[in-house]
């Protein structure tokens, strides 16, 4: 058994100060661990979110050396011997206490997103899918909403001002994934970009990087998005004739079309 | 305090909760969503492996018939056969709405819902996303919620519910951010609190577990039943330390994995009870087979959970366990690492970055886990409502689908036809009541102050090491074998602890002080605890999640018989009452009507 030092932000919204805790550790432990001993034996009110310990649920997210990561994926031995640790909280939402911030701007975002609407079920009543067309819904679907991404973006990491006209990446995955949604036929496109500021973004990949479900944010997500934006822009009635016939959302734009 | 009024008021939003708001809404009423942690991060989402419901994708041959034999079965007969009928039939109905509503499940090659073998199911019958099923789940119900103008609050603790004469008007708690107290005037409540996994030291529960929905429904009045049905699932992680409870999904077993013990045998073949000796494969070719073609017999490693828990725990025992005190969980000799990686993503990532196991290569070392409560408040099976009116409880709060023991698979199910249900029968109630039922404004007084005492005090006991020494006393003595004599001495402990934990202090102030929160969480976890206990003594046979050294048998006369706990707080009862009687017709279903006792245990000679 040995022991280990770590710096932990204590503090709230009126300000704080890094606290060195020394506490013992075991083989295996995770910062989540170490954070949970010094609660149990120093700091019984260290105020942190947690709810799996598995990286299942998104609960846990923090800056450890300044990087975005959930506290209970961490593991201890990623650090050398002696190497300073600090744990501080998410720094693109207020603090509330210690490490527990206040992301109740996801959940506002959420609610301007337009809901699922499916089509009708086929004629024997079921809604068939194949594999390959959920194959990339279903990655964005994997989405924990840790909120790493939207505290690593820089377009809001930097500018509080932006959280108003901005959604996060985030939220451009959930956009994506309904409308890549085999079934979906609400439109989303003109909103992504007028309301959820998709232009914000200028695709520095910060996001895909922190991502602990390995989502390819930009690439399979943002960048698509982007894509249909300006096809719609350049040829509205194209695209409305494509969601009249019924054609997949999902279409790739032409390439033959100077727009893209 | 800040008082707000409510047609509904939806107590827990993992599944069960967001089902029920869902429903009442839709049905015009005004309600609220109430949970500890943030929108989307109850258990629910931690489900693995999958949704039971007979939707004969895979098998033609399912249906709701074969899936209410199986629960029953599965649950020794002690489920009420009320209930498993309706989730039996409405189960696939409520599968494909998830889908109306955007879920994405796996497909089978004809573009259906695709369906994986699971302990206890006939057939292949578990709808799923690989094994992040749960996410999926919550995922969908949150954003369907979103848009039906619920009031949620989250972050949110209730800690007492307000009832008079036997009916229930609102519930007291706090908002974690701020400490501030909250009134919810409401003229009717449900439940979907969830399980009580936290009194257990090595569970697959987190924080939340606390059985606060339990505590309150006893003090309110309510029956709670069968507490002392509390199930070990087979497969939790061992090693490291950091890790030990946390969950491996049964799907790793339903996609073709096997145990072994350290002399590399597959020792449930060993065994295999006489209740389910005739469906049971006894070879290994035959098990093996089975995963194709299911006219042969199923794999022993997939019996119910409790008949492979026991088995571990015997092997264990005999000494024939792993370097890390579990036995081993094999699917890298029987499957391509490509397949594993697909049908288990979650599991694969979990062992390599928590643990340093590869399991496309190495096997995983494995012990049972506490991780599910049978039991809980007794509800009419086809409302959802308690003994107390307007009251109403879904989801693992509830007690009656699973009997004494659940099935893999059973339970994201559970939450979606009773969660439905509890939502429409309590918006219902609410329409009928002409007017708010009134408040006892000194029981809200005393709410309040009773909440605050921690806080006032500045010295007393710490809630943490009360709360420890809980998990001990309910691990090393109400788990998965028990005994009289163990059972009296936890009782003993367990009021001992209740005593101190009326005298928690604790440091700092009302913003998000977790040692404040734990010393209310652990006065919840103390009642049910003593439930569980007293219940378990009272119950002197061997069934299902319940397994007494001192009782090995299944007792026929019990078969038919729920203990009852009845009054909180030091006014504790425990009464027997009978099992609802099964129709004829019903009954022809299930085949032969008597369980074997627990015969794993015997057989491992522990
Ligand atoms: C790791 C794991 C894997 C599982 N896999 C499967 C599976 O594959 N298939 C399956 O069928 N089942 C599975 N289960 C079981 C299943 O997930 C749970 O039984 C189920 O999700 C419980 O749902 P619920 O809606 O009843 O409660 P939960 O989802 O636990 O939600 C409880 C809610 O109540 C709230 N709450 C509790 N107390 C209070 C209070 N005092 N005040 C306010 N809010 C409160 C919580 O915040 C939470 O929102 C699994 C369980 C675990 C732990
Ligand atoms: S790629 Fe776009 S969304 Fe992602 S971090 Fe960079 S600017 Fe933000
Ligand atoms: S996209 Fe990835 S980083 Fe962003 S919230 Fe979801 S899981 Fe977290
Ligand atoms: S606690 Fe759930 S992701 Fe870390």
């Amino acid at each position: 058994m040995g022991s280990v030092t770590m710096r932990i932000f204590r503090g709230d919204a009126t300000g704080g100060e890094l606290v060195p805790y020394t506490v013992e550790t075991d083989p295996g432990m995770v910062v989540l661990d170490v954070v949970h001993r010094v609660q149990a034996t120093r700091q019984p009110d260290l105020a942190v979110r947690w709810n799996c310990k598995a990286g299942k649920c998104g609960s846990c997210g923090a800056e450890v050396n300044g990087r975005p990561r959930l506290m209970c994926m961490t593991r201890m031995d990623t650090f050398a011997p002696g190497e300073e640790i600090t744990v501080t909280p998410l720094k693109t939402f207020p603090v509330i206490r210690d490490l527990v911030t206040d992301v109740s701007f996801n959940y506002e975002v959420a609610k301007t997103i337009p809901a699922f609407r499916p089509k009708a079920p086929e004629a024997d009543g079921t809604r068939r899918m194949y594999q390959q067309d959920v194959d990339r819904v279903q990655e964005f679907h994997k989405c924990i909403e840790c909120f790493l991404c939207q505290d690593v973006c820089h377009v809001i990491r930097d500018h509080e001002e932006n959280k108003k006209a901005f959604a996060g990446p985030r939220y451009f995955v959930r956009i994506a994934a309904l409308e890549m949604h085999p079934l979906d036929t609400n439109d989303r496109i003109e909103l992504a970009r007028l309301k959820h500021g998709l232009g914000f973004c200028n695709i520095t990949k910060c996001c895909t990087e922190v991502c602990p479900e390995g989502i390819h944010i930009t690439d399979n997500a943002i960048i698509p998005l982007k894509e249909r934006a300006v096809t719609r822009m350049y040829d509205p009635i194209a695209w409305a004739l494509r969601r009249v016939r019924g054609e997949p959302a999902g279409t790739p734009p032409d390439p033959d079309r100077p727009a893209t | 305090m800040r008082r707000h009024e409510y047609d509904v008021v939806v107590i827990g939003a993992g599944g069960a909760g967001l089902r029920a708001a869902i429903e009442a809404s839709a049905m015009g009423v005004r309600t609220a969503l109430v949970c500890k942690s943030l929108l989307g991060k109850a258990h629910t989402v931690m489900a693995e492996g999958g949704i039971a419901a007979a939707l004969g994708n895979v098998w033609k041959e399912d249906n709701w018939k074969v899936h209410f034999r199986d629960t029953m079965r599965g649950g020794k007969l002690l489920n009420h056969w009320r209930m498993a009928q309706i989730h039996a039939q409405e189960a696939p109905a409520r599968v494909l709405e998830l889908e109306e509503w955007g879920a994405l499940f796996d497909r089978t090659k004809d573009g259906l819902i695709l369906q994986r073998d699971f302990g206890g199911h006939r057939y292949a019958r578990l709808a799923h996303v690989g094994d992040r099923t749960g996410l999926e789940m919550i995922k969908t119900l949150q954003h369907h919620a979103v848009h039906r103008g619920i009031d949620v609050f989250m972050e949110t603790t209730m800690f007492r519910l307000l009832a008079e004469d036997g009916r229930v008007s609102g519930a007291i708690g706090y908002e974690r951010q701020t400490g501030r107290p909250i009134l919810l005037h409401a003229k009717a409540v449900i439940l979907a609190t969830g399980g009580i996994g936290k009194a257990w030291t090595v569970t697959s529960n987190s924080w939340e577990y606390t059985g606060d929905g339990l505590a309150m429904a006893l003090e309110a009045g309510a029956d709670l039943l069968n507490m002392e049905m509390t199930q070990f699932h087979p497969t939790g992680m061992v090693w490291p330390l950091s890790v030990r409870g946390l969950l491996v999904t049964e799907g790793v077993r339903g996609d073709g994995g096997t145990l072994k013990n350290a002399e590399g045998e597959r020792f449930m073949f060993r065994y295999i009870p006489e209740f389910f000796r005739a469906e049971t494969a006894d070879t290994e070719e035959e098990a093996d087979a089975w995963y194709e073609d299911k006219t042969k017999r199923r794999t022993p490693d997939l019996l119910p959970r409790d008949e492979v828990a026991r088995a571990i725990n015997a092997e264990i025992k005999a000494g024939r366990g792993s370097p890390h005190g579990g036995v081993f969980l094999d699917i890298a000799t029987r499957r391509s690492a490509d397949y594993i990686r697909r049908r288990l993503p979650s599991m694969y990532h979990q062992f390599m970055q928590l643990a340093g196991v590869d399991i496309t290569r190495e096997p995983m070392e494995i012990a049972p886990t506490c991780h599910y409560l049978m039991g809980g408040v007794k509800v009419d099976p086809d409302s959802q409502q308690s003994t107390v009116a307007g009251l109403f409880a879904a989801g693992e709060v509830a007690a009656g689908l699973h009997g004494a023991n659940r099935l893999g698979g059973n339970s994201l199910s559970d939450l979606l036809v009773f969660g439905r249900r509890a939502g429409l029968y309590a918006a219902e109630y609410a329409k009928r009541l002409a007017r708010m039922p009134a408040l006892d404004e000194e029981r809200v007084r005393r709410a309040e102050r009773d909440l605050a005492a921690p806080l006032d005090r500045h010295e007393g006991e710490d809630p943490y090491a009360v709360q420890s020494e809980l998990q001990r006393t309910m691990q090393s003595l109400v788990g998965i074998i028990r005994t009289g004599s163990e059972l009296e001495e936890a009782i003993t402990k367990i009021d001992a602890l209740a005593e101190r934990a009326s005298r928690t202090a604790t440091r700092g102030g009302r913003a998000y002080n977790p040692s404040w929160h734990t010393a209310l969480d652990v006065r919840s976890q103390l009642t049910c605890a003593a439930s569980v206990a007293r219940s378990a003594l009272t119950r002197e046979e061997s069934r299902g999640g319940h397994t007494r050294e001192d009782f090995p048998k299944a007792d026929a006369a019990w078969g038919k018989r729920l203990v009852v706990t009845r009054g909180g707080d030091g006014r504790m009862e425990i009464s027997i009452e009978a099992r609802p009687e099964i129709p004829a017709e019903l009954q022809a279903l299930l085949g032969e009507e008597r369980p074997a006792g627990a015969p794993a245990a015997a057989a491992g000679g522990s």
